[in-house]
């Protein structure tokens, strides 16, 4: 169970002055310089970050939309480095994106997600047993014949994250997948990707959504492309004044806990739940 | 407002026609146009309207429909009629104010109204029973051959479909911009034609930037989603024909040749009159 979907070595990657070829050292913008990280296969991990940290430009490098420009990426075991590899590494390393309007290629649900597997060459009956599972897979099979125009924001996400599993990838990378969306829409989504990841599929979640990264198994969080945390949620919520200090929030449980210690009650900054933070408010007061 | 435009106004149904392969129902629209063009007399011109009205017929749907069909059109038809009526000779029958209408403008006039309208109904069975999705597909099968000439036959066709896809996103965007600037003072439908032009103008800019940034998100996602051109590539649904569709196709060639064989006969009793 050790094994890595995602290994980052020694990343190290800068965009430079578009206008000319200039490859002085001073005109390149660093994002990240020797950044090392990996993924363990059938994780759920959270990377969480203020804008402009870096997080999504990490995302694209896991499946080759980005190549580094110093170190190593490993995706799915492949190098993203290597152009022959580059379909292996997208068809095992599936990304959504935040705007799902503009991820649905097709006018119908299900020609949408079959779209992957149009262009991955699968037979026509595999490929119309591996669309009707994706869509189950994310509770929208009763909308396939819909066009994506009728759906809420977070269907047609769901519908976005059909077309990467029909895919049967090993990883999804999920770049803000809620940002857009209406408080009903990220629940429905946290949850597909919650059973998602119950089924096995490996995922990294980015979001700067505090209650979403408290709900991974792992979160990362980063600044100015360095990882400046990488533990257990209720380990890195705990770091509160940190996470402040680079623009972050925390949990609304873990705030109030914080708060309460400060006041000087006995309270726990490990929570971050609702229900364990009830509970401990409760026994403050039975107390 | 904006948002009840529809592009391609597809009725889902079950009947005969819809299931016909739209390649075939290309084929016979064709067919249909070339009836019409074909016909030099109002005999011509019946057995024509009536496969139309036996077609529509199996369509199942309401004939109220075509009376949408048309109304666009109406001035078109009204301004062919005036300029057939008028500007024909032919031995004067009605005689108002100095103008003369003959007797072969009205025939012309009464000819061409009646072609129009077939051709606009007629046309309107395919948009009507096959959706825009599907049209697209019989359209790229039906081009394949041209793939040998090096024409992007499935570039074409993607582009269509992304069209397609995009223009409820795009007319809902056009909305939400048109009250954004609406709520910064712009007067979009009031003044001179002049004025109101130029209001588009802020309203097309953002369009434009924001289609741009769509394209490329797209662009990204489709990558994502390991695509690579039309080479290589399955479908999900394949177009397939059955009998039923070379029975239609035969059909309406059929009634073809009755109209070109009614022109003939009209020729030869022409000729027969000449002859007398």
């Amino acid at each position: 169970m050790n094994e890595d979907i995602v290994k980052v070595e020694n990343l190290t990657f800068y965009y430079t002055n578009d206008d000319e070829e200039s490859e002085a050292a001073s005109d390149r913008k660093y994002v990240f310089r020797e950044l090392n990280l990996s993924v363990e296969k059938g994780s759920f991990t959270a990377v969480l970050g203020h804008n402009g940290c870096g997080k999504s430009t990490l995302a694209k490098h896991m499946n080759a939309i980005l190549l580094p420009c110093g170190g190593k990426v490993y995706s799915a075991g492949f190098d993203t480095a290597d152009d022959s590899a580059l379909f292996d590494i997208r068809s095992h390393v599936g990304m959504v994106f935040q705007n799902p309007d503009n991820q649905i290629v097709a006018s119908v649900v299900e020609d949408d997600c079959a779209f992957a597997l149009e262009n991955m060459g699968v037979e026509q009956s595999e490929m119309r047993r591996r669309v009707d599972e994706a869509l189950k897979a994310v509770g929208m099979y009763e909308y396939h014949l819909h066009s994506p125009g009728q759906l809420s924001g977070g269907q047609k996400q769901r519908v976005a994250i059909a077309g990467i599993i029909a895919m049967r990838p090993d990883c999804i990378v999920m770049d803000e997948p809620t940002a857009m969306l209406d408080p009903a829409g990220r629940r429905e989504v946290m949850k597909t990707i919650r059973r998602l990841n119950g089924d096995g599929v490996t995922i990294v979640l980015i979001t700067h959504n505090m209650d979403e990264a408290a709900q991974a198994d792992r979160v990362i969080v980063m600044d100015k492309g360095n990882i400046i945390l990488d533990d257990k949620p209720t380990e890195v919520f705990s770091n509160v004044e940190l996470l402040r200090s680079v623009g972050l929030d925390v949990p609304q449980s873990t705030e109030l806990m914080y708060l309460m210690k400060k006041s000087g009650f006995d309270t726990d900054v490990h929570i971050i739940d609702e229900e364990s933070c009830a509970n401990a408010l409760f026994d403050i007061l039975n107390a | 407002m904006i948002k009840d435009i529809t592009i391609g106004q597809y009725f889902p149904g079950n009947s005969f026609v819809h299931r016909l392969d739209p390649r075939f129902k290309i084929g016979i629209t064709a067919v249909f146009i070339c009836m019409l063009f074909s016909a030099d007399t109002f005999a011509g011109l019946g057995v024509a309207a009536v496969f139309f009205i036996i077609s529509y017929g199996l369509t199942g749907l309401p004939y109220k429909l075509m009376t949408r069909s048309i109304k666009p059109i109406i001035p078109i038809i009204i301004f062919t009629g005036f300029i057939n009526l008028f500007f024909i000779d032919g031995v004067p029958v009605i005689k108002i104010f100095g103008i003369i209408i003959t007797d072969e403008a009205l025939r012309v006039t009464a000819f061409m109204m009646i072609r129009i309208i077939l051709l606009i109904c007629g046309s309107s069975v395919l948009t009507y029973t096959t959706s825009p999705i599907v049209l697209t597909d019989a359209i790229e099968s039906i081009l394949r051959p041209l793939n040998k000439v090096h024409f992007p036959v499935h570039e074409l066709s993607m582009m269509m479909t992304i069209a397609l896809r995009f223009i409820p996103t795009l007319i809902e965007e056009t909305d939400k911009i048109m009250s954004a600037q609406k709520a910064r003072g712009a007067e979009l439908d009031s003044g001179s034609f002049m004025n109101r032009a130029k209001a588009l103008i802020p309203i097309l800019i953002p369009l434009f930037v924001s289609s741009f940034r769509r394209a490329e998100e797209l662009a990204l996602a489709m990558e994502c989603r390991c695509y690579r051109g039309g080479e290589g590539r399955t479908k999900l649904k394949t177009l397939s024909s059955g009998l039923s569709d070379y029975i239609a196709l035969s059909v309406s060639i059929l009634v073809l040749c009755g109209v070109i064989i009614i022109n003939m006969g009209k020729v030869s009793i022409l000729h027969a009159y000449t002859t007398i």
